[in-house]
């Protein structure tokens, strides 16, 4: 699947639910689910700066594709990373980059989007986008 | 039931943002230590400035700036009068509490060498302890710390062995941020001045349920912030016993802190300008005193009564949770409640919370030694006003029990 399908994809599930509740109970959920990062990669040089829990990502290149795990502290952070894991991991660096992030936005995390939030949802897509040029640079 | 003679309804009147609804729900504002809201009568106060007598200050012939300095000048009154301050030259208006530290800080650079020593507490803000690294690090001085127990107190007999010849300053807060704990601040000052060391007390967590008096206290520095105490932002005050005030050099260099300037020297205006250069905030301060006068007119000890037996309820309440612990149960302690769920992240605590319309505080409080100390990310910490009511404390409860249940 495209990042786009996948994200159209997680709009629909989102748009199951009425209130916030359900949505925030779904992230949690998500979160349980998250691809855990190894052990060994629960370092501070793979800690996302600018939130207020702990978040590590690992990115690695499987062939053409960038895989990533995460973990978190919180459960909701960790919902959130789930969620950005699931749109942009198994996929190619270029389109990672490309992918525009608007689908936050529609199912209902806009209020994490602010800069200002301590939760750091734009640093974790900053950081996901920045592993993508790191290994684009690679393959090139 | 909460005993009080104070009419919570009438009082919440004067607070227009009590009102609003966030995210659908009524606001439930328990985060007062981290800014306190603003009476109707305070913003009356900043709309009376900027509409009728904006000016300048101190140096107009014009009659706006005559109104204006005679307002600004009686606010410093009542802060004097407020803290018992001997002499209003004794009362700088500063941006805040940070300000306040740092003026000290910098000034003190002139007076301490290698060797010297000055000690901290170890429940102090990031604003209380940051500043005073600095201080060593420019002049060789080392900073020594008061540990604390597992109840959030200072562990008094380590503070008296840490005295000495060779201490020159203490700096302690009077009530934690964090923990809420009111801490023995006569017997800090005592014992610092029988070694010959000057105190500074950070007083911004503790004024707006204290009502110190600076000359019984006999401390060195006083600071706090207004916003703390139902005023604005940006506007605080530096207390210094004025043979200290006279000693530190000027903090910064600008107008209304000179006496007359040639390229050759300038001599330094007399206290309190020597230490307010430039235009001050002067809406702010006006704003200031409105919110002393606020205060002062319910009463200190009526409110403060009133917030113990709100923070006494809640604890109560709180600690009916399985697996909530609270941070913080010093003998003396004030507004402030700080815990945890095992197992819950607080972050997670306090976003759900949000989605409830209850406005807590989650993170570290500027206060990373004591979260170290404990060994924990951080704390949720919901703090107090005699503004909030009873029922207000229900809904946090009802609150953290619906995100406990959702997180487990």
């Amino acid at each position: 699947m495209t990042i786009q399908e996948i994200q159209e994809e997680i709009i629909d599930e989102f748009s199951m639910f009425d209130d916030w509740m359900q949505r925030y109970e779904y992230m949690i959920e998500l979160g349980k689910s998250l691809p855990l990062i190894e052990e060994q990669y629960k370092v501070d040089d793979n800690l996302i700066k600018g939130c207020q829990s702990k978040v590590w990502v690992h990115a690695e290149l499987d062939g053409d594709k960038l895989v990533f795990t995460a973990d978190s502290d919180a459960i909701i952070t960790k919902g959130i990373i789930a969620i950005l894991i699931r749109a942009f991991s198994n996929q190619k660096p270029q389109d990672i980059i490309d992918a525009d992030t608007a689908f936050i936005d529609e199912i209902g995390l806009k209020e994490h989007l602010s800069p200002t939030r301590a939760n750091g949802l734009v640093s974790m897509v900053k950081q996901l986008k920045l592993y993508a040029v790191a290994y684009q640079t690679q393959l090139n | 039931m909460i005993q009080t003679t104070l009419d919570i309804a009438t009082i919440r009147k004067d607070f227009p943002i009590l009102n609003r609804k966030v995210n659908g729900q009524p606001l439930v504002y328990l985060d007062n230590a981290a800014t306190s809201q603003t009476p109707q009568q305070v913003i009356d106060a900043i709309v009376d400035y900027y509409q009728g007598y904006n000016a300048n200050i101190h140096r107009g012939v014009h009659s706006l700036s005559q109104e204006a300095t005679d307002a600004y000048e009686m606010a410093r009154k009542k802060i004097q009068e407020h803290f018992n301050i001997a002499k209003s030259q004794e009362v700088i208006f500063t941006s805040g509490t940070t300000h306040g530290i740092n003026l000290v800080a910098t000034g003190f650079s002139s007076f301490l060498k290698k060797g010297d020593e000055v000690i901290v507490s170890a429940m102090e803000h990031h604003s209380n302890i940051v500043p005073w690294q600095m201080l060593c690090e420019r002049t060789g001085a080392t900073l020594k710390v008061i540990p604390m127990n597992v109840n959030g107190e200072l562990i008094m007999e380590e503070y008296h062995k840490l005295l000495s010849e060779r201490t020159k300053l203490v700096f302690c807060n009077h009530v934690s941020n964090a923990l809420g704990t009111i801490n023995p601040i006569e017997e800090i000052i005592e014992a610092a001045h029988k070694v010959g060391a000057a105190v500074l007390i950070d007083g911004a967590q503790a004024a707006a349920h204290i009502k110190p008096d600076l000359q019984a206290l006999d401390v060195d520095f006083y600071v706090v912030s207004a916003h703390k105490m139902c005023g604005p932002t940006g506007v605080g005050m530096l207390y210094g016993k004025e043979e200290w005030l006279k000693k530190l050099p000027p903090y910064q260099g600008g107008g209304e802190m000179i006496a007359e300037v040639t390229f050759e020297k300038t001599t330094y205006a007399d206290l309190p300008h020597k230490f307010e250069a430039g235009t001050p905030n002067i809406c702010g301060g006006i704003a200031f005193g409105a919110a002393l006068d606020y205060l002062n007119s319910i009463g200190f000890e009526t409110l403060t009564q009133y917030e113990d037996e709100l923070v006494h309820y809640a604890t109560e309440q709180l600690l009916s949770i399985d697996g909530l612990r609270i941070y913080g149960n010093a003998k003396h302690k004030t507004s402030v409640i700080s815990f945890n769920i095992e197992g819950i992240h607080p972050y997670d605590i306090g976003t759900i919370l949000d989605k409830l319309g209850i406005a807590v505080r989650t993170g570290h409080h500027c206060a990373q030694p004591i979260m170290d100390f404990y060994k924990i990310p951080g704390t949720v910490r919901a703090s107090f006003s005699f503004y909030n009511t009873k029922e207000e404390v229900d809904k946090l409860v009802e609150g953290v029990k619906r995100a406990k249940s959702m997180l487990e």
